[in-house]
């Protein structure tokens, strides 16, 4: 089974916060980590490998510094590493990634099955994954949180939904995207950072993935960032304060206009 | 490409402070672009001199929009029921409709609808869609997407909304990308802009931050809107409308994935994304059997429970109830949190809740910062007692 798990790398949330006062960001030294979603993408992308045989191919789109990330996608168990990396595709919203990472798979000779994480937390979209498997034509499902078998070309899976979950017949070539209860992402091991370092990260430009530069970044997105601005600063704060029995006095007399409104 | 004019750049550094992904910096007095620039375009908006400029290229798929007019929503109906997030799409959709001067439709599929679609106008409607068939019964995005694409293709709306839920966040990409059209996720605020576009605001890394988000030359503009977030009109059972009953056979209802079984494990239980009224428990909570204190306050307001990941990771409670970066958003009315730290990982998920309660023993917990009334106390102390008057008081 061939396997292409998608990776994101993304700033750390933590760092990124606009200053309501001023409008201004504060990033105390942006970090990049590679997508939380992603990682249990990968880690299941590495176990039905492991389990059912296969290959797992980690792709990403970024900057060349998405390397170090696809890195550590190898210590994690990945079998090679693709980079698809150009300057005309910055400013890419999700219509354009997804044509991106299209060309890139079929650049890669396709997949049997593609893994996405359920969002990338800088942009929350949840878009790349289920436009991806429609740019494929392939069949998909989105937020899998459990795998339960794969036979005769097809994938038991639970998918979660807001009110439980449905089982589902996935055949394959398939997309599907994880949410994080699918498994537990394991920690690189030394035997695998020792591949990491060794492993040679193949960079395709757009040129490379026979892309057409007008389906490609900014000018092949159709949604364009108007503004962006800092939330609206919260209310009022305040601290109760007295006995244990006099703060929760306060605090119903405060939650009854609360709940009445 | 971002250009920077050197004659007009003052190399103040405002650019630099204000993007989020640290791909500008001031050298020699001069800013400079890196490789990790998404062209944002925030640093343009806060240039004073004017200095920097985003080439934006003719777009490469264009249409006219005057062949596109009405406003669409998808109406989610599971199990039975309309999704309320249906009736919330409505809301926002009749005041869209009027600035356009334009009819509000819906579209309804699934099976055994019944008379759902007149609920659909009495909250708001001009006009439904309507597709009742078994091969709709379970929740498919091939189906549902095919039905849907097809039906845009043929009516040309301007503007389609779908409410952000696990089902509309899973097929709507499919659609807008087959339509080659843009889909903005999540929105927590639309309106219409003086040029006629639809403006679609939604936050972005974890609320940190707000975007607004047109679609300029393409049609229609998708967009998917938060539960929770918008209001529904009362319903007016006077309203009158036209259900257009469509015939199955004109669809592909095919779908290559299969729903084996539909197993609903919070039937009773106010769904967390929907409610009103939230009660989280973190790690103060000290085990599972906590959590029977949550419940009990939870059940008390009616109200659903939720969890930080850390009480998730230990196995109290299931992940659906987990809140934050790697869980659920939520914006409920009332949001009170018990034993829980702050993380920033958790206030991603949270902090748009409109009253925050806070109950930590410890003073200095980060989550009074953004606590709206904060208490510091053993919430083994507070909540009974909480739970003992609030019961007195309903009584
Ligand atoms: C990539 C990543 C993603 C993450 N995603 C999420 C996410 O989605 N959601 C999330 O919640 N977290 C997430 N986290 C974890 C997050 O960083 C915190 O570890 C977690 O939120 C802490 O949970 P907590 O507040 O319950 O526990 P703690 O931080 O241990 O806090 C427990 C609090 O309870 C108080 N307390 C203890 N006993 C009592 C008592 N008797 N009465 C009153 N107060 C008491 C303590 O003072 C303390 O403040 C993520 C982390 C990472 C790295
Ligand atoms: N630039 C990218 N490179 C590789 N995978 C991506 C990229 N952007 C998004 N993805 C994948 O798509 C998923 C959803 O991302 P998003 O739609 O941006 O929330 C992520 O979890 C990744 O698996």
């Amino acid at each position: 089974m061939k396997i292409i798990v998608c990776l994101k790398q993304v700033p750390d949330a933590k760092n990124v916060r606009l200053d309501p006062k001023t409008n201004t960001m504060s990033r105390e030294g942006v970090k990049s980590i590679m997508n939380p979603f992603d990682e249990h993408a990968l880690e299941e992308a590495v176990r039905l490998a492991a389990e059912y045989g296969g290959s797992v191919t980690a792709l990403s789109m970024g900057p060349p510094q998405a390397g170090e990330m696809l890195r550590g996608a190898v210590a994690c168990g990945a079998d090679a590493a693709v980079l698809v990396s150009d300057r005309a595709f910055a400013g890419a919203d999700t219509w354009a990634t997804t044509y991106t990472l299209a060309r890139a798979v079929i650049t890669l000779g396709g997949a049997d099955l593609i893994i996405c994480g359920k969002q990338a937390i800088d942009g929350d979209t949840a878009q790349v994954g289920p436009g991806l498997a429609g740019r494929l034509d392939l069949a998909y499902a989105s937020c899998i949180k459990k795998v339960q078998e794969v036979k005769d070309g097809v994938i038991i899976a639970q998918r979660m939904m807001d009110d439980g979950y449905d089982e589902l017949e996935i055949p394959l070539p398939a997309l599907f995207t994880v949410v994080k209860e699918i498994n537990e992402p394991r920690i690189a091991s030394l035997k695998g950072k020792m591949k990491a370092k060794k492993v040679e990260i193949k960079v395709l430009d757009a040129a490379g993935i026979g892309a057409d530069p007008k389906l490609l970044g900014l000018a092949g997105s159709p949604t364009k960032v108007d503004k962006v601005f800092a939330p609206e600063a919260r209310g009022e704060r305040t601290m109760l304060t007295g006995t244990v029995a006099g703060q929760v006095t306060q605090l119903v007399e405060k939650l009854e206009a609360v709940l009445n409104a | 490409m971002l250009e920077i004019d050197p004659q007009l750049c003052t190399g103040c550094g405002v650019c630099e402070d204000n993007c989020a992904f640290g791909a500008i910096s001031v050298v020699n007095g001069l800013a400079q672009v890196k490789e990790q620039c998404t062209l944002c375009g925030n640093c343009v908006d806060n240039c004073e001199a004017g200095a920097l400029l985003i080439e934006q290229g003719e777009a490469a798929v264009k249409v006219n929009p005057a062949d596109y007019a009405g406003v669409w929503i998808y109406a989610e109906f599971r199990h039975g029921e309309i999704a309320p997030v249906a009736f919330e799409l409505l809301g926002i959709g009749r005041r869209l409709a009027a600035a356009r001067g334009v009819q509000l439709a819906a579209v309804l599929m699934g099976y055994d609808l019944q008379d759902k679609a007149q609920e659909l106008i009495w909250h708001g409607a001009d006009e439904v869609f309507q597709l009742d068939d078994p091969g709709l019964k379970d929740f498919t995005d091939e189906a549902y997407g095919n039905v849907l694409a097809h039906l845009i293709k043929e009516h040309k709306p301007e503007i389609v909304l779908a409410g952000a839920t696990a089902i509309g966040r899973s097929f709507i990409p499919q659609v807008a990308t087959s339509m080659g059209a843009g889909l903005t996720a999540d929105c927590t605020d639309l309106a219409i802009g003086e040029d006629g576009n639809l403006l679609q605001t939604r936050p972005a890394f974890g609320g940190n931050i707000m975007a607004t988000i047109v679609c300029p030359d393409t049609r229609p503009q998708m967009a998917t809107v938060r539960p929770m977030v918008m209001t529904a009109l009362p319903p007016d059972k006077g309203r009158q409308g036209v259900v257009h009953k469509l015939d199955a056979g004109a669809f592909n209802l095919a779908a290559r994935v299969k729903v084996l079984a539909s197993v609903i494990t919070a039937p009773d239980k106010v769904k967390l994304a929907e409610a009103e009224i939230v009660v989280a428990g973190g790690r103060g909570l000290e085990s599972a059997k906590g959590f029977a204190l949550l419940n009990e306050l939870a059940d008390l307001l009616g109200g659903s429970v939720a969890a930080s990941r850390a009480v998730v990771d230990a196995g109290w409670i299931d992940y659906p109830y987990q809140v934050g970066q790697t869980g659920k958003t939520v914006a409920p009315k009332l949001y009170i949190c018990c034993g829980i730290s702050g993380a920033i990982q958790h206030l991603v998920g949270m902090q748009s809740s409109e009253v925050i309660v806070a109950i930590n023993k410890d003073p200095a917990a980060p989550i009074f910062a953004i606590a709206t009334y904060g208490i510091v106390g053993d919430l083994f102390e507070v909540l009974p007692r909480l739970i003992t008057e609030l019961k007195n008081r309903t009584l």
